[in-house]
């Protein structure tokens, strides 16, 4: 130690010390650096990253900003995660025409591959609920219809409707119908809570039952067969007392009329 | 066909009788002998009924009314009144294994188990609908044209009474399944009956057994959708139609129909003959409509839990209005001595009533006014009673207005708008509009009044251009035929109240009473000079006719 100390002065000792700092950040470089085949993976995402950035700048950012900060006219998409840009695009909502109460649902402009580009992208901003496979989304039980059927109506049909025909909220906003919309759109729903909707997390609903309420709500708003015959829309007794006067009083009295209008001729006496 | 009235009088002792020409007498013979119906029969067999298609709207309240009654024996047979806890496993497949009432067991069972079941409880629904649907229209033709005045005033308040139980009892069998839409609407009835003051609670307790929703209030409501209230309403139908039968049928006015006549056709052949067909028409449109289109699709709601509710929850749309008052209504409350008074639902449950009472007390409150007390048979043309006419549009704007305060959600989904603006239009419009509408229709008849005095002095225009030799072009007019002008002028056209001379003959100074002054007002509002235009006079109509060639 003492010769180490006496020679701590020498005109060489600062560059021994470079050396060995060098020695230390290289080795722990080496110890730390993620492994080759990661980095070959990172690449293909960031690939898909970049392309996602260059769609984001074209479609989104005139509203939520270059980087996904927000702006006065679209919420900050730091942590809404992949799942809400694959419903918000794959619905047609996102990019919105114009602003309003609710931004509706229209046709989806964007390929698959776009919308999953554009999903890293903002899925890269910070973590969030990650687009479901369809695994996730798809119940392999017998009875998930039945079962589903009671989630939806403790958990939905307050505003949607009890057969997802959807129905009116405050100030011009409503819940949608379901009608037509796919499974995996109707989970990221529930994951993510897009515009009014409260999102259902794990935590709050597990993933097996919103795989049954996905289940229910396919069969009601799309292939249950209506025992009753016409639905008149499904939307309870407003429709069917319009129905009812229409065509039930409405044919009745035309039918009065017209048994009126022909009637016995006296006879000439 | 009775028989001829040359036959025995039936008071002849039976021996003296001659024997019976035919099965058919002598079994008419045997029944009159027991029931006496000879005498019953001739009186009423050949009763005359005018004929036009507004005096069978009532027709078809009572054979939707048969329809009802047959269709819910039907359903009796399998429905089971009970808040029984089962679990479903039949055939409905997307209820497989839910927990729900023994009532809406029963009812999917109905729907989907019993033979016919589905479409029977589909045409019980429908025509409960176009049974409501049928008496407020007839309600209105009666009013419109005056046909509650004397001597039918009771008879309005049958049909009256009538209208509220169909409600009732209407709201009662959508109760009964138990499905999630039903149990909605029980909560909002309990929620109503909570709100009345000091009783509230008590009368809640009382008609629920318990907590809400318990197990007591299926059973009673079934007890009084199918016995109780039918058998009111039984009741009062046939008193309604003993008193039409007594009155006798109103008519149009018109050449050859006076107070005193009814100008027609005979019960029997004609009426019996139209009158059961169109109760076949009925219930074959009734039935069609049950086979074609979905009413109140039970297996859809599921069955009720109050944990759980659908948006679209309105009652059926006869209590609509009610609806549409609570909806609109502000949540105002007061606390106070540690009770809190609900006015958000107390008032519009004491403004659902007075909506109704309203029409149902306006006969007495014209009588009183107008002070006539003669009888009338010859109905009025709505025209030409401005102000009744007026009034009544603005009773149905008020209910229409209020329906679209029950329906404010689907209104705004299906037209875009905000539902917060369909509120606040509502609150205004239900002041506004009723108030608006008056004025429109009163101005709307006084226009067709003079209109029919144009016709009445200068004839119809015929199309046909003549032109003058000073090159003028005039359309010549044509005179109306005698009948059409006896149609145009024959209707009445009372005098309002005079107030008697503030003194009398002896100079004193007279006592006229506020309600007389009021009276008199109201009168004056209703065939003073704004209410009325003054019908052409003969002497008008032959100074006019009598000859210059001018139109």
């Amino acid at each position: 130690m003492k010769k180490l100390s006496a020679r701590r002065r020498h005109p060489l000792a600062a560059l021994v010390v470079l050396l060995f700092a060098l020695a230390i950040t290289g080795g722990a470089y080496a110890a730390f650096a993620p492994a080759e085949k990661a980095q070959a993976d990172s690449s293909a995402q960031s690939l898909a990253i970049d392309e996602g950035k260059r769609l984001f700048a074209v479609g989104c950012s005139s509203c939520h900003g270059l980087n996904g900060e927000g702006s006065a006219d679209g919420p900050s998409l730091v942590g809404v995660g992949s799942a809400a840009v694959d419903f918000q695009v794959g619905t047609g909502r996102m990019p919105a025409q114009q602003p309003g109460a609710q931004i509706p649902k229209k046709k989806n402009i964007y390929s698959q591959s776009d919308i999953d580009q554009m999903a890293a992208f903002v899925a890269s901003l910070g973590p969030g609920p990650v687009t479901p496979t369809s695994e996730q989304y798809t119940s392999t039980e017998t009875d998930a219809i039945s079962k589903g059927g009671d989630l939806f109506r403790t958990n939905c049909a307050q505003c949607h409707n009890f057969a997802g025909a959807g129905g009116a909220l405050t100030q011009g906003k409503y819940a949608p119908s379901l009608e037509g919309v796919s499974a995996k759109h109707i989970f990221e729903a529930m994951q993510t809570g897009p515009q009014s909707m409260p999102a259902f997390p794990e935590s709050t609903m597990p993933e097996k039952q919103k795989q049954e309420i996905v289940a229910f709500v396919r069969y009601q708003a799309n292939e249950a067969p209506n025992p009753g015959g016409l639905t008149l829309g499904s939307l309870g007794p407003v429709t069917e007392g319009l129905f009812g006067w229409i065509f039930g009083l409405g044919v009745l009295i035309a039918v009065a009329i017209w048994v009126a209008a022909h009637t016995t001729k006296a006879k000439k006496s | 066909m009775s028989s001829s009235p040359s036959t025995t009088p039936p008071a002849a002792p039976a021996s003296t009788r001659a024997k019976p020409a035919n099965k058919g007498e002598a079994a008419a013979d045997y029944l009159d002998g027991r029931l006496g119906i000879y005498s019953l029969a001739k009186a009423n067999l050949r009763k005359i009924f005018p004929d036009h298609w507004s005096f069978m709207l009532g027709e078809i309240c009572l054979y939707t009314f048969v329809i009802i009654i047959l269709t819910g024996v039907y359903l009796t047979l399998f429905f089971k009144p009970s808040m029984g806890e089962v679990v479903y496993n039949g055939s409905y497949a997307p209820l497989d294994g839910i927990r729900m009432s023994e009532a809406y067991a029963s009812t999917l069972n109905i729907s989907f188990e019993v033979r016919g079941g589905l479409l029977i409880r589909q045409i019980h629904h429908w025509a409960a609908i176009v049974f409501v649907a049928a008496m407020f229209v007839h309600m209105m033709r009666v009013f419109f044209t005056g046909a509650f005045r004397k001597p039918r005033e009771i008879n309005w308040v049958f049909g009256f009474l009538l209208l509220c139980l169909g409600f009732f009892d209407g709201f009662m069998g959508y109760s009964l399944p138990d499905d999630l839409l039903s149990g909605t609407g029980i909560r909002f009835m309990e929620g109503a009956v909570l709100a009345v003051p000091l009783v509230g609670t008590y009368i809640q307790m009382f008609l629920f057994g318990g907590e809400f929703p318990g197990t007591d209030i299926i059973p009673r409501f079934f007890t009084i959708h199918v016995l109780l209230i039918p058998g009111v309403m039984l009741g009062l139908l046939v008193a309604h139609l003993i008193l039409v039968f007594y009155h006798k049928h109103t008519q149009w006015g018109g050449p050859g129909k006076t107070e005193k006549n009814v100008v027609g056709m005979p019960l029997m052949p004609v009426y019996m003959a139209k009158a059961g067909g169109f109760f076949f028409l009925v219930f074959g449109i009734i039935a069609m409509m049950s086979a074609v289109a979905s009413v109140n699709p039970v297996w859809a709601y599921g069955p009720y839990r109050p944990d759980q509710v659908s948006t679209d929850a309105q009652p059926d749309w006869y209590m609509g209005f009610a609806e549409g008052l609570i909806r609109v209504m502000p949540g105002w409350e007061v606390r106070a001595w540690g009770h809190t008074l609900n006015l958000g639902v107390f008032i519009p449950l004491m403004l659902f009533p007075l909506v109704l009472v309203l029409i149902a007390a306006y006969p007495f409150i014209e009588g009183w006014i107008i002070g006539d007390k003669r009888e009338h048979h010859i109905l009025d043309r709505p025209r030409n009673v401005p102000v009744r006419t007026g009034l009544g549009a603005a009773w149905i704007t008020l209910y229409v207005v209020l329906l679209i305060g029950g329906g404010n959600d689907l209104i705004a989904t299906h037209f875009h708008l905000s539902l917060n603006d369909i509120t606040y239009f509502v609150r205004v419009g239900s002041f506004v509009l009723p108030i608006a509408v008056f004025y429109i229709t009163k101005r709307w008849c006084l226009g067709l009044q003079r209109r029919d005095k144009e016709k009445v002095l200068h004839g119809r225009e015929t199309g046909v251009i003549k032109r003058l030799p000073h090159g003028e072009f005039i359309e010549v007019h044509a005179q109306l035929p005698q009948g059409a002008l006896h149609t145009l002028t024959s209707h009445e056209q009372p005098q309002p109240l005079e107030l008697p001379s503030e003194v009398d003959e002896n100079g004193v100074a007279r006592k006229v009473g506020l309600l007389t002054k009021t009276r008199a007002k109201l009168s004056e509002g209703y065939f003073g000079e704004g209410g009325q235009i003054p019908k052409p006079t003969v002497e008008e109509h032959q100074e006019i006719t009598s000859g210059h060639g001018h139109h």
